[in-house]
C-alpha cells in the first residue's frame, strides 16, 4: 500500500453533494447511488431533475416523513421514500435496460478508488475475509451505461491511504468510464490525456492536492476554490 | 382457469430437493415472506437460491439457512453493507457450509428475463474487465467489448404481488414490483402469494403488470408489517 499522507481540512459531505448537484443540468435524468450521493437530492429542490431509482422508478421523492412511510415504497438502500407528481413504476429488469441502455444523463457514485484512466473500484475491499463476494448492487451496470459518471468520495482513506491511483488496487466495478470526481478536497476532470484539477478546497493549493493524489494531475490554467 | 390454492402449504409442497428457487423482492419490499416461511416448514434440502439479498432485509430466509436448507446462492447483495456485520449468510459462506455466486444486478435479472423470453444467452457491456467477467467469452461490437452471460432458469418462483384474478393476471405496488416479474416469466412454476385475490374481469386489461399465462399457483396472504430497515 501506498504510505500515509498528510491531512488536510476539505468541505464535508452536505457541501460535496452541493457541487454535484451543481453540475447536474436542468432537463436530465439522473441516478444516485447509495452513501454520500443520496445527500445530492437535498440540494436539487426547484430544479427539473428526475432521478430514478434502480429498483424501478422514475421521479423519486425525498425521504419520507415517519408518517409517509410505505413499506411498498423504497430507495436502492432500503430507506422509505416518496414519489413526486409525474412518477412512474416499473420492474427491475426495465429498470437496467434503461441503464444500460443510456438513458441515465448522470450518475453519481461513491467508491474507494479511481485509476487515472477513469476506472473505479466501490464494490470489494480486498483483506476484508470476503474473498471475490461483495454487494455489486447497480454500481457496475450504472458505471458502463451513464452518459457522465460522477464518482464521490474522501480523497484520502481514514489510514491516510491515497485513494486517487494509477492503477485501482482494489476490484474493479468497471473500466474507463469515470468523468468527473468530486472529493474533499478537490474536484478532477478525468479525460483522454489523464486527470485535470479544476477546483480546490477553500485555502488549499494544487501542490496540496498533488501531494495526495497518486497520478500526475494536469493544473487547469483557471484553477479556482470549489463553486458552490 | 382457475389457479388459486387455498392454503400457502399447498403451493410448494412440491418443491424437491436440489430445486432452483427464484425469490422476489428486493431487501424487505415486495419479499414473498410468507412463501419463504412455507418453503422453509416444506423442508426441501440442497436448494439453489436466486435472490437479491440473502437475508439481509428479507429476513425470511435466515430460516432456509438455520435449517441448513441450502446449498448455494446466486445473488446480488449478500452482506451487511458494513463489514464489520457478519450476517448469518457470510457465517455459513465463510465456513465453507454454502456456496456464492454475485452478479451485477441488471445482468442478473437480464439472465431471469432471457430465460423466460426464449434467449440462450446475451452479449452485455457490464462487467467487463472485473472479476464478474472471469471465465466468460468476450466479444467486440461496434469497437466495444461485451461479455456472454447466459439466460438463469429457475425450477421455481416464489413472488410477492398486490393484486391478481384466478386467470393469475398480476398487478404489483410501487416498488414492490423489482425482481418479480421477470423472475415469474424465468421459472417453470411461478407461485405468488398476493395481497388481494380479485374476480375474473375486475382487473383493466391495459394495466396488468404480469400476464396470467406466466403464473401456475396464487395464493392469498395477509399483508405483512415489515420495518423498512436493513440494520435489523
Amino acid at each position: 500500500m501506498t504510505t500515509e499522507v498528510k491531512r488536510f481540512e476539505g468541505i464535508p459531505r452536505e457541501l460535496m453533494a452541493l457541487r454535484i448537484a451543481n453540475e447536474i443540468p436542468d432537463g436530465s435524468y439522473a441516478n444516485l447511488g447509495i452513501g454520500i450521493p443520496t445527500l445530492v437530492s437535498n440540494w436539487v429542490e426547484g430544479r427539473d431533475i428526475v432521478f430514478e431509482s434502480e429498483i424501478g422508478m422514475l421521479n423519486t421523492g425525498p425521504l419520507a416523513e415517519p408518517e409517509e412511510e410505505d413499506a411498498d415504497l423504497i430507495n436502492a438502500g432500503c430507506q422509505p421514500i416518496t414519489e413526486l407528481p409525474g412518477a412512474c413504476y416499473f420492474s427491475d429488469c426495465e429498470s437496467f435496460a434503461m441503464i444500460r441502455g443510456g438513458y441515465m444523463d448522470v450518475a453519481v457514485l461513491g467508491a474507494f478508488q479511481v485509476s487515472e484512466k477513469g476506472d473505479f473500484a466501490g464494490w470489494n475491499i480486498p483483506g476484508s475475509g470476503r474473498g471475490d463476494i461483495g454487494g455489486i448492487g447497480g454500481s457496475m451496470d450504472l458505471g458502463v451505461g451513464a452518459k457522465k459518471l460522477i464518482i464521490v468520495m474522501e480523497h484520502v482513506t481514514n489510514n491516510g491511504e491515497m485513494r486517487i491511483l494509477k492503477e485501482c488496487t482494489y476490484p474493479l466495478t468497471a473500466k474507463s468510464c469515470v468523468d468527473l470526481i468530486v472529493t474533499d478536497l478537490a474536484v478532477i476532470k478525468v479525460e483522454e490525456d489523464g486527470l485535470h484539477l479544476i477546483e480546490v478546497a477553500p485555502g488549499l493549493t494544487a501542490v496540496d492536492i498533488q501531494s495526495v493524489t497518486e497520478p500526475v494531475l494536469s493544473v487547469s490554467p483557471d484553477l479556482t476554490e470549489i463553486e458552490l | 382457469m382457475n389457479k388459486i390454492y387455498e392454503s400457502v402449504s399447498e403451493t410448494v409442497a412440491d418443491i424437491p430437493d436440489n430445486a432452483v428457487v427464484a425469490i422476489g423482492g428486493f431487501f424487505t419490499c415486495g419479499n414473498p415472506g410468507t412463501l419463504i416461511d412455507a418453503l422453509a416448514v416444506h423442508g426441501a434440502k440442497k436448494l439453489t437460491l436466486i435472490t437479491q439479498s440473502m437475508g439481509v432485509g428479507n429476513w425470511e430466509i435466515n430460516h432456509l439457512l438455520e435449517n441448513k436448507q441450502v446449498s448455494k446462492a446466486i445473488c446480488n447483495y449478500p452482506f451487511y453493507r458494513s463489514a464489520s456485520k457478519i450476517s448469518l449468510f457470510e457465517k455459513m459462506l465463510r465456513n465453507g457450509d454454502v456456496e456464492c455466486e454475485v452478479s451485477p444486478m441488471g445482468t442478473f435479472i437480464e439472465r431471469l428475463r432471457a430465460a423466460g423470453a426464449g434467449i440462450p444467452a446475451f452479449y452485455t457491456p457490464t462487467g467487463v474487465g472485473t472479476v464478474v467477467a472471469k471465465g466468460k467469452e468476450t466479444r467486440v461490437f461496434n469497437g466495444s467489448e461485451y461479455l456472454l452471460e447466459e439466460a438463469l432458469k429457475p425450477d421455481f418462483a416464489l413472488i410477492h404481488a398486490y393484486k391478481a384474478d384466478p386467470m393469475g393476471n398480476i398487478i404489483f405496488r410501487k416498488t414492490a414490483q423489482n425482481y418479480n416479474p421477470e423472475m415469474a416469466k424465468a421459472a417453470t412454476v411461478a407461485i405468488a402469494e398476493v395481497e388481494e385475490i380479485v374476480e375474473t374481469g375486475d382487473l383493466d386489461p391495459d394495466c396488468i403488470h404480469l400476464p396470467g399465462i406466466y403464473v401456475q399457483r396464487i395464493v392469498r396472504v395477509p399483508r405483512k408489517d415489515v420495518v423498512i430497515s436493513i440494520d435489523d
